[in-house]
């Protein structure tokens, strides 16, 4: 924004006719681009929205007509009969439970591991960090017998402990670079005055790093949330099934029923909480997802 | 800060560092271990097989496939997505037109809006994503061929995931779709930090706009796009076409195997086919190959630091 006149009008002197031309053009061609882009991803979840208030016939008869009337009835069914509300509310608590679990554990490594000096203290540091890189598939084969023998096979909290293992190694990741960024001087006045390591942890070093837990929160939430390869693995019981999971099943068997209509309501129902929350949110959405790979 | 130090540090590490052993360092050792044995994971008897897993797997038809398509995702979705974000964050922010007084650069109108519908899919469940293009991709009421109809293609009708030559890159066409606005606005922000005056000085110096995107921009945002394509690589590899493929394929995997990823065939050998055993030593292959992927990509784009 800060540009200095002079170069501006030399840039005017030197090839002004052809500057502007190429610029008029090119204008004209990157909103072309970007206006078809973006109806590319819009339109397929415009359709989806609409097809969740048509009726069967007119589904599969004329895809892309406007629906006759608003067939909520699609809405209502997805909710009881399809048993989309109790998806919902597992993944509410396997998510909210996660979510805690994740962060609260996630800063506490992570702030010894920024903050102590100890023999081991790289090691345990990379063997969190490796964890990202590892096919998590790999894994998953003994660990569905590990989770079956502690009898935690098919439970919520079972899973909640299996997403938090997972989520450790990018919160501890991106947490020890964020407390390694804040001062060392509040946390040692804290000391001095006697407040133990303990309490100088949750009193004063995690409400300092706040921006970095709602950034790595933001992040877990949705990793979670959209879950799907752990809970299709670990979580068979389509009692406790998650909203991910619930909705491939209904597409299964909906498929024998030829109820799409109740189908496509339930899509829609577990789309549009999460983009709302994000159009609302977005500038932190964003934050979030992006602060990982800036690092 | 010395009382108490080392009580305090394993108090805190203890719990988060044993729920990460019980769950995922240990079951990773545990199939290295396993892809040794014959052991079906339907029974706990099992005994040492030696390499015999591994000679199997080489001469596995079916794997090799896997393989194939693996290779292909790791390669092609990060090429395309990131080829295509550069070139949608290189529109928002160097295509608009030059407005008197403003600077010589400039981005297009309405940028901001670009970027929060670009990141849509990335916050809606690949899951729901593969459902919502399996319907899309349905041959006769599908919105593709629908939409091709409506526009008086009738004659092209193809059948999408039903057809082998095809199905593949349909399944691909959705990778890309669900991860480019990430990318865009990833990229968005690394040029919007570089210093306005590089630009105008490579204006100045005559070049055109192209010129300066592969002479500027590329290479002061390359650190970025490196570490995109990694991350890129990895989740094509496990995660995400875990998902599209087992729910978008028939089969899943198919038709014809044409569809087929590595982390999709060690899912159906463990809980499908009763092959535990087996099922890790292609997770061991798997493993292998993403940590080669890593490596080469982390080396060939190896280039001097530019610091601006």
């Amino acid at each position: 924004m800060k540009t200095t006149e002079a170069p501006a009008t030399t840039a005017k002197g030197k090839g002004n006719g052809t500057g502007k031309k190429e610029g008029t053009a090119l204008n004209v061609f990157s909103h072309g681009i970007l206006v078809l882009w973006a109806i590319m991803v819009v339109l397929p979840l415009l359709w989806a929205v609409m097809t969740s208030f048509k009726d069967d016939a007119s589904i599969f008869g004329s895809p892309w007509s406007l629906p006759d009337a608003l067939h909520f009835d699609n809405w209502s069914r997805a909710w009881t009969q399809a048993h989309m509300s109790e998806y919902f509310l597992n993944t509410v608590l396997v998510v909210g439970g996660s979510l805690i679990g994740t962060l609260v554990l996630g800063s506490m490594a992570a702030y010894v591991l920024a903050r102590f000096d100890f023999p081991g203290n790289r090691f345990v540091y990379f063997l969190f960090v490796g964890g990202m890189s590892f096919p998590i598939m790999l894994a998953l084969v003994p660990l569905f017998y590990v989770v079956d023998n502690m009898g935690l096979l098919n439970t919520i909290h079972g899973l909640i402990l299996v997403y938090i293992a997972y989520s450790l190694p990018f919160t501890v990741f991106f947490l020890t670079a964020f407390f390694r960024t804040l001062p060392t001087s509040v946390a040692e006045a804290a000391f001095v005055d006697g407040a133990s390591h303990t309490r100088t942890f949750f009193q004063v070093m995690l409400p300092m790093a706040k921006p970095g837990l709602i950034s790595v929160g933001i992040f877990n939430f949705l990793g979670q949330w959209n879950q799907y390869m752990l809970p299709t693995v670990l979580n068979t019981d389509p009692d406790k099934h998650v909203l991910t999971q619930g909705l491939v099943q209904l597409a299964v068997s909906q498929g024998y029923k030829g109820d799409w209509s109740g189908l496509f309501a339930g899509l829609v129902m577990a789309m549009l909480p999460v983009l709302a929350a994000y159009i609302l949110f977005q500038r932190q959405v964003v934050q979030g997802l992006t602060a990982g790979a800036l690092k | 800060m010395q009382h108490g130090k080392y009580r305090f540090i394993v108090g805190f590490l203890a719990l988060p560092l044993g729920i990460y052993a019980l769950f995922v360092v240990w079951p990773f050792v545990q199939s290295i271990y396993y892809s040794f044995t014959d052991w079906t994971g339907l029974s706990p008897d099992f005994e040492m097989v030696g390499f015999d897993n591994y000679t199997r797997m080489l001469d596995d038809d079916i794997f090799w496939k896997s393989l194939w398509h693996s290779v292909l995702f790791a390669l092609l979705v990060p090429l395309v997505t990131l080829g295509l974000a550069l070139f949608l964050s290189f529109m928002i922010n160097v295509g608009g037109r030059k407005r008197k007084g403003g600077p010589v650069i400039t981005g297009v109108r309405g940028s901001a809006f670009y970027k929060i519908v670009y990141f849509f899919p990335q916050v809606l469940s690949i899951a729901i994503v593969a459902l919502l293009f399996q319907f899309a991709y349905n041959p006769d009421s599908g919105a593709i061929n629908s939409l091709l109809r409506g526009i008086g293609l009738d004659g092209l009708q193809p059948l999408w995931l039903g057809d082998p030559d095809l199905a593949l890159w349909a399944v691909t066409a959705v990778l890309v779709w669900s991860t480019v606005g990430f990318f865009v606005v990833l990229f968005s922000a690394g040029m919007a930090s570089v210093p306005a005056e590089l630009y105008e000085a490579a204006l100045l110096d005559g070049a055109t706009r192209f010129t300066t995107f592969f002479r500027v921009t590329l290479p002061l945002l390359w650190d970025t796009v490196q570490s995109g394509w990694v991350y890129m690589g990895i989740l094509a590899l496990g995660a995400e076409s875990f998902a599209v493929v087992q729910i978008m394929t028939v089969g899943p995997g198919g038709p014809d195997y044409s569809t087929t990823v590595m982390v999709l065939y060690v899912y159906q050998k463990a809980f499908r086919d009763g092959q535990a055993a087996y099922a890790t030593t292609i997770g061991v292959a798997l493993l292998v190959v993403t940590l080669a992927f890593a490596a080469v990509v982390m080396r060939l784009g190896r280039r001097e630091r530019l610091e601006y």
